[in-house]
């Protein structure tokens, strides 16, 4: 019996980290920059998170701690983190103007790499037994539902029982579309992307949109990756295990069509293909499907490219300068 | 007399080791239409850009209204009522009208207001156009209208118009005149870059002109002519005269019949062509850009497979042989040669990291029997076409994407006929050349005429296409309009011809088909 109250929640829960990388590389590939790093950003945003959390559940070791600065100094350091990997991307891309695609991969190894790094460290310094980090009690505070969400039956479980950060990666992507499509801003961030040099002779800062536009993207992908490790995994840190979630991210921003609102359908539609594997009734007899099952998201993903591809609407297109750096004194 | 709009005084830029202006002073007053001429690579786009804010400047000041100013930014440009319409159009594809127009501006966005102010801007020059339609389904005069627009919309003065009429049939030029003279009437100072001399003559007050990135002065339109300023331009004296020698004893040598042809979204680009092409003439052709040009010249030289129809090419004995289906080498080795000048120039043809000699190996490669690539011939060839056409180039080793436009093309089609063709397929072989390179192109075509070459010329200037051409063939949305007989004819019929098929049939691929299918 497919219980669908019960898989809903484990679908969005899932999707959520998708959402927050698509949103912020929707928001960074409109300014023309493709940020094929957002996987290693995912990674730093989570890991600061953790730095950040390791470091207050240690100071506070054995009495209470405060609600606000639990939630504060995680965030904090997560967004620091992924805005740092940021700044690193536009400073090779935007002002050195080095080749977008060998920036955003060497981004992605760093990233993992950092991560992993302190990841090691940190387990080494809590002395744990099991190769991963437990901050069960930052945890507590990142997926705190709404007080009222288990009085409500199945709606209480299908709309009420997230994390704060649930909502804000919806209410971001919400937000980004409004900023993308109905403001002045977001004309302006559109067509840098689309023909910087037409941007830059009406007089808008292609390099100053370009950055806004790639650091405040990559915050927002950091926070996937902090929802990741606090809310979805309970606050357990063990290195590798946010896995390709920053490349499904990726492939989102194509299937989205480069609009946050489709992002926000895809990326639960993407989460409930991540787990169905689960609520597909097998049997014991035919566990070996299982894993054929687990291939859902990937394939779907190859689908969602060759078709896509074959769309011919211009407004569907990838931004036409995506990948291209600007100069503008260029002959 | 009131003060000078711009006064530009001792500009001087340079790119790396290139000096594109040096010591300019140039002054552009209210209420009149000035032209800056030079050649190519002179450095008029370059002293416009660096008043529209693109480029700023080594050395020199900038006046405007009698105030210094610096423009560092194309923003500032905007904001001393300075605007640039460029000759590659700046525009986003994918946003309507107004959305371009209003692109760059601040406060509060409010489309139907801002079309509301463009529908105004339109009424008063007698502009027509759509504020919800989107760029990539307009045709090139309706966007540069958008360009104007966009320029008028941010209340600039002084408005320059780089090369506009290059893309533009003769009777949208004339519409785009009387929108200047309004604009002038309107006490705005307007500068107009441009290669056409008839167009200086009919429309500029003043012309102004540089050589070789130094300003060399500037006369009245009324006191001087096409030859006066074309001497001045190139530094000695031109002749202007393009001979049209008769064709002797011409033969058919390419006869196209019922020739179809099919895009990849099978659309027709062509249908039902049909024409002779004769040793010793000139069969110019002559179309809206988009009309199908391409597709014939390359259906010929065999990189455009066709639906229907035939393409024979007749030898000096009378033999013919079919070229449809052919590979273009085979053809190539007939002796049909192919010097399209596409809209990058670059793209086919030449190779743009390579340089000068490599590139004229790309046509020879084939012959050698040794593994080895022979270096000593093509690098005589290339020696010998620098020398001929009097190419600008540092060195035969330079990559041939640093020379200007006019020796890029200059070694492309010095190439071609260094191949002794028999059939010479040339497609704008002139598109943004100045004057003087415009001519050597035309007496190089003269003189393959002259030998009994079969020359087929797609042209975008009719003025140019008329003395030239032997007979000049109309395309229009693919169809052939006519073939006429160029002494026989005027710019006005052939201009007409150009649109005339596109309004009585079916096939109206040229036409915006939207319009409404953004409501």
């Amino acid at each position: 019996m497919f219980d669908i109250v019960a898989f809903i929640p484990r679908a969005i829960g899932q999707s959520v980290p998708l959402l927050f990388g698509c949103s912020g590389e929707i928001l960074t590939e409109k300014s023309g920059n493709l940020n094929l790093g957002i996987p290693g950003v995912m990674y730093v945003g989570g890991i600061s998170g953790v730095i950040g959390a390791f470091f207050y559940e240690q100071h506070c070791a054995g009495g209470n701690m405060n609600g606000f600065l639990a939630i504060m100094i995680p965030l904090l350091c997560s967004l620091l983190g992924s805005l740092i990997m940021g700044l690193i991307y536009c400073l090779l891309t935007v002002t050195l103007r080095a080749n977008q695609n060998v920036t955003g991969l060497a981004m992605t190894t760093f990233g993992v790499g950092i991560g992993n790094f302190f990841g090691g460290s940190l387990i080494k310094l809590s002395g744990a037994d099991v190769p991963s980090i437990a901050l069960s009690r930052t945890s507590a505070f990142y997926s705190r539902a709404l007080p009222f969400a288990s009085k409500m039956g199945w709606f209480g479980k299908v709309f009420l029982s997230y994390g704060f950060l649930c909502y804000a990666a919806f209410i971001i992507a919400i937000v980004s579309a409004i900023i993308l499509f109905k403001t002045r801003k977001g004309l302006h961030l559109r067509a840098v992307g689309e023909n910087p040099s037409t941007a830059d002779a009406a007089g808008i800062n292609v390099s100053r949109y370009k950055y806004f536009a790639t650091c405040i993207g990559c915050m927002i992908a950091g926070l996937g990756g902090l929802y990741y490790v606090m809310d979805y995994a309970s606050g357990v840190w063990s290195n590798d295990a946010f896995g390709d979630r920053g490349w499904l991210a990726i492939a989102l921003v194509i299937f989205s069509i480069w609009n946050p609102l489709i992002g926000i359908f895809a990326s639960i539609l993407f989460g409930g293909l991540y787990i169905v594997y689960l609520y597909i009734p097998t049997g014991m007899d035919y566990m070996e499907f299982k894993e054929l099952y687990k291939m859902i998201p990937y394939v779907v993903t190859l689908l969602v490219l060759v078709l896509t591809s074959m769309r011919n609407k211009k407004e569907n297109q990838p931004p036409a300068s995506l990948g291209l750096s600007f100069f503008r004194e260029e002959r | 007399m009131a003060e000078a709009a711009v006064k530009l005084v001792n500009i001087t830029k340079s790119f790396g080791q290139v000096r594109a202006n040096y010591n300019v002073s140039l002054e552009i007053n209210k209420g009149e239409i000035l032209a800056l001429l030079g050649e190519n690579g002179s450095g008029k786009t370059t002293l416009m850009n660096m008043l529209s804010g693109i480029y700023y400047p080594d050395e020199g000041q900038i006046f405007i209204n009698g105030k210094e100013v610096s423009i560092s930014s194309p923003k500032i440009a905007y904001e001393l009522g300075i605007g640039m319409v460029h000759q590659h159009f700046k525009l986003v594809d994918v946003l309507t009208a107004t959305e371009n127009i209003i692109l760059g501006l601040e406060g509060k966005l409010n489309k139907k207001e801002a079309a509301a102010k463009i529908k105004e801007i339109c009424d008063k020059y007698g502009f027509e156009i759509n504020p919800d339609q989107k760029i990539y389904d307009m045709s090139v005069s309706q966007k540069q209208t958008v360009e104007i627009v966009k320029v008028l919309y941010r209340g600039a003065n002084i408005l320059i118009l780089d090369e506009p009429t290059a893309v533009l049939t003769p009777q949208e030029s004339e519409k785009l005149f009387n929108v200047m003279r309004n604009m002038k009437a309107d006490g705005k100072a307007l500068v107009i870059i441009t290669h056409k001399m008839h167009e200086v003559e009919s429309i500029s007050d003043r012309v102004a002109i540089l050589r070789k990135g130094e300003y060399v002065g500037s006369m009245m339109t009324k006191d001087t002519n096409a030859s006066e300023m074309t001497d001045m331009m190139v530094g000695r004296s031109v002749s202007l005269n393009i001979e049209r020698p008769k064709p002797v004893d011409p033969k058919p040598r390419i006869k196209v019949e019922c020739l179809t042809v099919k895009n990849i979204e099978g659309i027709d680009k062509l249908k039902d062509v049909s024409f002779t092409a004769r040793s010793g003439e000139i069969l110019g052709i002559a179309g809206i850009s988009g009309s199908g040009q391409k597709e014939l010249l390359e259906a010929i030289a065999g990189l455009q497979p066709a639906e229907s129809g035939s393409i024979k090419y007749i030898n000096e004995n009378g033999e013919e042989e079919e070229l449809l289906g052919k590979d273009p080498r085979k053809i190539e080795e007939l002796g049909v040669a192919l010097s399209f000048v596409p809209e990058d120039r670059l793209g086919m043809g030449l190779v743009g990291n390579m340089d000068l000699s490599d590139n004229m190996m790309l046509r020879s490669f084939r012959k050698g029997k040794s593994p080895f690539t022979e270096r000593k011939s093509p690098h005589s060839l290339a020696e010998k076409v620098v020398d001929d056409l009097e190419v600008v180039t540092p060195s035969i080793e330079t990559p041939v994407r640093r020379l200007s436009g006019g020796n890029v093309q200059k070694i492309l089609v010095g190439r071609e006929i260094a191949h002794a063709p028999t059939v010479l397929l040339t497609a704008y072989a002139v598109r943004g050349l100045d004057i003087n390179s415009s001519y050597t192109i035309y007496d190089l075509i003269n003189q393959q005429k002259k030998k009994g070459v079969a020359v087929i010329f797609v042209g975008e200037d009719l003025d140019v296409l008329l003395e030239i051409s032997d007979k000049i063939l109309v395309l229009c949305g693919g169809r052939v309009s006519g073939i006429v007989n160029a002494e026989e004819t005027d710019k006005n019929t052939v201009g007409l011809m150009m649109t005339k098929v596109m309004t009585d049939n079916e096939n109206k691929e040229e036409n915006p088909k939207t319009g409404d299918s953004d409501e």
